[in-house]
């Protein structure tokens, strides 16, 4: 038996389980780095590898450039800014397991990242635990505000309402009938539930609206698309509300194409196609389909010209294109440097006090805010598609817009109310005049 | 009329002014003058003025109004805000000014003047009422189309004209219904024209058609309005019938994107028994070579665009199946007999393969296009029958019966069979069993390649790309039967088509669920795929 | 056979060093993470407690893994389902723990039914709000989905690589179920924001440690089941079908029971790991039953020594080890090279694993001494990974 056996093999198998787990924790011990006092850490955390890689590097090269410029420009509060890159792979827990590791292992001062509403979803108790901040750069389905996260991209009243405004309007083609579709998750399906809310509440039929999901990375439209085609087929002027997620998307655009559905006919808006997604794509059977954003590449402006040059400098690729999350974190970054500014230190508490009223310039031309809520005041574009993949701006707001945390076309969260600076609540209900989610 | 506001008054205009012209040549200098005022419309950079001065320029009856126009749609008419003046670039890329059409340098303040989706509609139906004489039958049959879709009663004098003249057969029978329709957007129209038009329409029996019908005024005369619904009821008909043979189609054209991701699988793990997760990747090393082949011409010789993926395909061939050798002779060769074993080591080979080309090309979708005879759709009765799906149908034929060919009439495919039935025997006979190995493994791997060349025209070209495959490759090969080509088709189409009769009902999760689940169970009643592999080594 | 004898040959000398270093191991990182001051040396960072309280989990899934793959021969790329549907009863449980605490302080439904405008609580998810129901789910779905699946597949002889890839597309369906919204799970966003577990809050250094501990004793308890199989009458007969099928049948052992029965226990197991594992990592969403991930738990076993049970355990921490080191700083970028280069080496130089390696090389050595000696009375030989 083996028994028997092992007392002849006892002394060496123990000493290599010994020499094993004495291995495992000096190499744990050496990753523990001492506390480095000369130098301010901002964390990235974006996936550098896995699906969402594809959306996220750019994220991580923004990041590293603004970072740069700030240290060129002779750093923050007389101390060089360094960044501390780290891969969570596309895999939630691994995001929490990375975001911990940021804030308690590495000591960064602030955190940059997530893309995926699950991921922020899933760092969201390490940030609240530990308190930090996370800086958040794409657009969302809001329904959520947090202390220690600050929300740079589009609330859907900063992208989805204006959208479905313009296509009603005369300039728009007056859309009568309306098709919903998106990839099946929660960022479409609660930005189809507030349009439904929207269009209902401005007198349109529930006939007139066809909500359809399709599952991630979905690549055969071809029936959805005809399915599509056969909706639009009704008498009335028609069209396609996308919140098609990344990947999904340029195979629904090539089919569209080939399918022959022009702009002219039935005009898609998307709300997650910007200039990096039209990349792979041919867009000239797409012109004049179109996007709600916040940012466009094509937006002429000094600070925008400028941005860009820097930008492909920085990258050494005269193609790379600029886009809606790359501005955010850009107006993040300056927003959270010149909270750390203003109360000379990075201590979370005071710039998470400090950042409400924090007043930047983008890059279109406004300035932009920081709110209570936390989320930012933003223009809204409706650019519609060109030949070389850029997009002609055709509508704006008139100002600027700020983000509505709960949305008012829902009913579980029309009564809410965000406000940190003064109620220091996330979820006020304005009826029963609580604060909710805090104990009962 | 809901594209047409600002500009239906000056499209009328315009076609008063075409068919005076046509009568005989009216005064030159009220041309220019309208000419000039319209092209200042161009120069505010607001989409209002634009409108107006599309109007304008249509309606100065001026022979480059065509011109112009056809440029504005294009994207090529420029203008420069300081001089106010208006500039043509040239498909050629030749500037020349666009009132007086003599050759001109382009300011560097110069900007394309922008269009919406209302111009572009509105600019659409302009330029059909202008071509609608063009000497051109294409442009005519284009030109006729956009009258129809923009069923506007105005263009009824101009399409009179047209008919009278137009000889093609297959012109005038659009020219015909782009009337009906004008015809049945007008109020002036008596109930008798109108239920004619209807009848017209009604033979048409495409989507627009019918889009057309239930537009109509519910004020319509109650005869009208018969005849209407009446129509749109055999119009729904028929489209159904053809909703079926189209599910069908698409069906097929899912099956045979199937057949081509699984088709080198069947190769690698359905004859040799290499569990080879990295398949997936060497279809996306296909597709990467597409584009790299596209870009170098795209950089040396743009006008060869359209050879492109023949160019692809034989260089995705040898780059795939060189890589395909490569892994054979550098990893799979020592994982023979542990099957489980070549998983776990593909798997690792298939993160090193992703990363790596995501290290050299970058995350992002690269933009692989289609070339001409790859893009666009066709009618086949109430069918869409788009290009691309049709050739990769076809592609996934040939290849499947170049495969067949091969292994049945080459030497090689000869040794291949011999060596995967009987290993020691084969070596007895002196086939080199090490080389076939190589060459086996190399050939699933460069079909996988070609695969990639098909699928990067239909999806997004991009490290990911492979992953999206792998799954469904696997499930194809083990429901039609390891080891067994036939099998592979029939299990491909069979797949495909049963999702696309499947997603119209049950959405397209719910069909896909099924899909796996009915694999599930169908694989408990035939543990060995529909096409099992007879023979005594049951248990090899 | 004496009942000391039976001990011993449960506790052979590995499994005896492992319970023991498993057992230090549970006391001294609590204890050094709460007892010993932030400032000395030897304190333990709440991030190593949480990271290592992730990492016991995955021992748990490759220990599931193990006990079928290394034992029966039965190789299941979905295992991931049933660690993900044991987490998804666990967060169902947390979930309903939330009570009134969500953001709309709706007390029975979990916020994202409420901003999808759900008006009730779906039938499923009724009794979760009380732990006893919860942990007999953690089991019992995962149990009853594998009792269905073995079931059919083990009945119909589906084996080898045709069970393989049927795992897999179990575990896709499952993944692609699970990201509708409408199935009532979270969808994509998944569950979290958990509150409470038990009362204590999941995000206490001293309820992580607690958790840490439950982790290191269900490992341990998980070993020890294992082992009790491997090493009864009943894993002999497994591994003789494992080697030959066909044989084992002919000799007249119902091989599709036998098949069933570990299965079930493995998937179980692995259930209760999902359980664990959810309010150590404070999410649990479909990305859990990604057919990848079931296809790298198979691998921390194939690195640890397939058919060594305490490779398995070394195989998972190791492995996720690396993934956690190498996904940071510098190498970032360039980890998924390592980790693949790391699985291609394993299967080629390390066929047996690291643990099947160190064992076989120990054997043999033995082996020869005993020759020597002419003491060869062994009637076994430790399981071999290859086949």
């Amino acid at each position: 038996m083996l028994t028997q056996v092992s007392t002849v093999a006892k002394r060496p198998r123990t000493g290599r389980w010994l020499a094993a787990a004495a291995g495992l924790t000096m190499s744990l011990a050496a990753t523990l780095p001492a506390k480095a006092a000369d130098t301010i850490k901002v964390g990235i955390l974006h996936s550098l590898s896995g699906t969402m890689a594809i959306s996220e590097t750019t994220l991580k090269d923004m990041m590293l450039m603004l970072i740069d410029e700030q240290n060129k420009k002779g750093g923050l509060l007389g101390k060089k800014l360094e960044p501390v890159v780290v891969d969570p792979a596309s895999n939630w827990p691994l995001f929490a397991e990375k975001a911990r590791e940021l804030i308690s292992k590495d000591h960064v001062a602030v955190v940059f990242g997530c893309w995926t509403s699950v991921s922020r979803k899933s760092v969201l108790p390490v940030f609240k635990e530990l308190n930090s901040i996370l800086f958040y750069p794409v657009q969302f389905e809001g329904e959520e505000s947090e202390r220690n996260v600050f929300y740079t991209g589009a609330a859907p009243n900063q992208q989805a309402i204006p959208a479905v405004d313009y296509l009603m309007s005369k300039d728009g083609g007056a859309v009568k009938r309306w098709v919903l579709e998106g990839t099946d998750y929660v960022y479409p399906r609660t930005t189809n539930k507030i349009l439904e809310a929207y269009l209902k509440s401005k007198g349109v039929k529930d006939d007139d609206i066809l909500i359809n999901y399709t599952p991630f990375g979905f690549s055969d439209w071809q029936t959805e698309v005809s399915k599509i085609k056969t909706f639009g087929s009704a008498g009335k002027k028609t069209a396609v509300v996308s919140t098609i997620n990344g990947d999904a998307n340029v195979p629904f655009y090539k089919e569209l194409g080939n399918q022959g559905i022009k702009a002219t006919d039935i005009p898609v808006v998307a709300f997650s196609v910007g200039e990096e997604e039209l990349a792979g794509l041919d867009t000239k059977p797409l012109v004049g389909h179109l996007a709600a954003w916040n940012y466009f590449e094509s937006i002429k402006t000094p600070a925008n010209a400028a941005f860009i040059k820097r930008w492909h400098a920085f990258i050494k690729n005269d193609k790379r294109t600029t886009n809606d999350p790359m501005e955010a974190h850009y107006i993040g970054f300056n927003m959270w440097v010149k909270a750390v500014e203003k109360v000379g230190s990075t201590d979370p508490n005071k710039v998470i006090a400090a950042l409400p009223g924090i007043k930047v310039p983008n890059l279109t031309g406004g300035v932009s805010e920081m709110l209570p809520n936390h989320y930012i005041t933003k223009p809204v574009y409706i650019g519609e598609v060109r030949g070389d993949g850029q997009f002609n701006v055709v509508w704006k707001t008139k100002g600027l817009v700020p983000g509505d945390e709960w949305s008012d076309y829902l009913p579980g969260s029309r009564d809410l109310k965000a406000d940190w600076v003064t109620l220091k609540c996330g979820n006020y209900n304005t009826v029963t005049k609580k604060c909710g989610g805090q104990g009962s | 009329m809901r594209i047409l506001s600002a500009v239906s008054f000056a499209v009328l205009l315009s076609l008063t002014v075409l068919a005076g012209s046509l009568a005989a040549s009216s005064a030159a200098s009220a041309q220019g003058a309208g000419l000039e005022q319209g092209l200042q419309k161009f120069t505010t950079d607001d989409f209002s003025d634009t409108s107006e001065g599309i109007g304008a320029v249509a309606a100065s009856g001026n022979p480059r109004a065509a011109d112009i126009l056809g440029a504005l749609q294009d994207g090529r008419l420029m203008f420069d805000a300081a001089s106010k003046t208006v500039f043509i670039k040239t498909a050629a890329g030749a500037v020349v000014n666009a009132a007086t059409g003599r050759p001109a340098m382009l300011p560097d303040s110069a900007d394309n003047v922008r269009l919406n989706n209302r111009l572009r509609g509105a600019l659409d139906a302009v330029m059909g009422t202008l071509t609608l004489l063009s000497p051109d039958p294409a442009k005519r049959l284009d030109a006729a189309q956009a009258v129809f879709k923009s069923r506007d009663p105005k263009t009824l004098p101009a399409l009179g004209t047209a008919l009278a003249r137009e000889k093609n057969s297959r012109i005038r029978r659009v020219l015909q219904e782009a009337r009906a329709a004008a015809i049945l957007s007008s109020d002036g129209a008596d109930d008798a024209a109108k239920v004619a038009a209807i009848a017209m329409i009604r033979d048409r029996g495409d989507q627009d058609s019918l889009a057309l019908l239930q537009s109509l005024p519910k004020d319509s005369p109650a005869n009208v309005r018969e005849a209407a619904s009446a129509a749109v009821a055999r119009i729904g008909r028929s489209l159904e019938m053809w909703s079926l043979l189209q599910n069908a189609w698409y069906g097929l054209s899912l099956g045979s994107v199937l057949l081509l991701a699984a088709i080198g699988l069947a190769i690698t793990f359905g004859v040799m028994g290499v569990i080879n997760m990295a398949h997936g990747e060497m279809v996306m090393l296909g597709a990467y070579v597409t584009f790299v082949v596209q870009q170098v011409i795209r950089a040396y010789d743009p006008s060869l665009f359209g050879y492109s993926l023949i160019v692809a395909i034989p260089l995705a061939f040898v780059v795939t199946g060189a890589a395909g050798v490569l892994i054979e002779r550098s990893i799979i060769r020592f994982l023979y007999g542990r099957p489980l074993e070549t998983l776990l080591a593909t798997w690792g080979l298939s993160l090193i393969l992703q990363q790596l080309v995501r290290t050299i090309f970058g995350p992002t979708n690269k933009d692989v296009g289609n070339p001409s005879w790859m893009s666009g759709a066709f009618d086949l009765g109430g069918m869409t029958i788009t290009y691309n799906r049709l050739w990769i149908i076809v592609f996934a034929m040939i290849v499947f019966v170049a495969l067949l060919a091969m292994l049945r009439f080459i030497r090689l495919g000869l040794e291949m069979r011999a060596v995967t039935q009987n290993r020691a025997m084969a070596a007895a006979m002196g086939i080199r069993t090490a080389r076939i190995d190589a060459l086996t493994f190399g050939l699933g791997s460069g079909i996988a390649g070609i695969a990639g060349v098909a699928l990067s025209q239909i999806d997004n070209v991009s490290p990911n790309l492979g992953q999206g495959y792998i799954i469904d490759s696997f499930l194809v090969v083990v429901f039609g039967g390891v080891g067994n080509l036939w099998g592979t088709l029939v299990g491909a189409l069979t797949l495909g088509v049963a999702n696309k009769f499947l997603e119209p009902f049950a959405g397209a999760v719910l069909g896909k669920i099924a899909i796996l689940v009915f694999i599930i169970l169908f694989i408990q009643k035939r543990p060995r795929g529909m096409f099992a592999l007879k023979g005594r080594a049951v248990e090899a | 056979m004496s009942n000391a004898f039976r001990l011993t040959r449960l506790l052979d000398r590995g499994a005896a060093i492992f319970l023991v270093l498993l057992g230090a191991f549970a006391i001294a990182m609590p204890a050094l993470n709460l007892l010993v001051p932030a400032s000395s040396p030897l304190h333990v960072s709440t991030y190593l407690v949480a990271l290592f309280g992730k990492y016991i989990c995955y021992a748990i899934l490759a220990l599931s893994i193990d006990l079928i793959w290394g034992y029966a021969g039965i190789l299941s790329l979905g295992h991931g389902a049933f660690f993900a549907l044991g987490g998804y009863a666990m967060g169902m449980y947390l979930m309903r723990q939330i009570g009134a605490r969500g953001v709309y302080a709706n007390p029975v439904l979990p916020d994202f039914m409420v901003f999808l405008n759900w008006h009730a609580l779906p039938v499923y998810w009724y009794g979760f709000d009380w732990f006893p129901y919860a942990a007999l789910m953690v089991v019992l779905a995962p149990g009853a989905l594998a009792y269905v699946f073995g079931w059919f597949a083990f009945r119909s002889r589906v084996t080898g690589v045709y069970l393989s890839i049927i795992t897999q597309a179990m575990t896709f369906a499952l993944m692609l179920g699970f990201f509708r919204n409408n199935f009532g799970f979270g969808g994509n966003n998944g569950l979290t924001d958990f509150k409470d577990i038990l009362g204590f809050n999941v995000q206490a250094e001293t309820t992580r440690n607690a958790l840490l501990v439950c982790s290191c004793i269900a490992l341990a308890l998980a070993f020890l089941v294992c082992r009790f199989i491997v090493t009864s009458k009943f894993g002999k007969v497994l591994v003789a079908i494992r080697d030959a099928e066909s044989r084992a049948r002919f000799l007249g052992y119902r091989v599709e029971s036998y098949k069933l029965f570990v299965f079930v226990v493995s998937a179980c197991m692995a259930g209760i790991a999902g359980a664990l594992y959810v309010p150590q990592v404070g999410i649990i969403n479909p990305g859990e039953f990604a057919p990848g991930n079931s296809i790298e738990a198979v691998i921390w076993v194939a690195v640890g020594g397939r058919g060594t049970l305490t490779g398995a355990v070394l195989g998972a921490i190791l492995v996720n080890y690396a993934k956690t080191y190498f996904t940071s700083g510098i190498l970032a970028p360039y980890w998924l090279f390592m980790l693949g280069a790391l699985f291609i080496g394993v299967t080629l130089l390390l066929p047996r694993g690291i643990v099947g390696s160190i064992k076989y090389g120990l054997d043999r050595r033995a082996d020869t001494r005993a020759a020597a000696l002419e003491e060869d009375t062994r009637d076994d030989v430790a399981p071999v990974a290859a086949e």
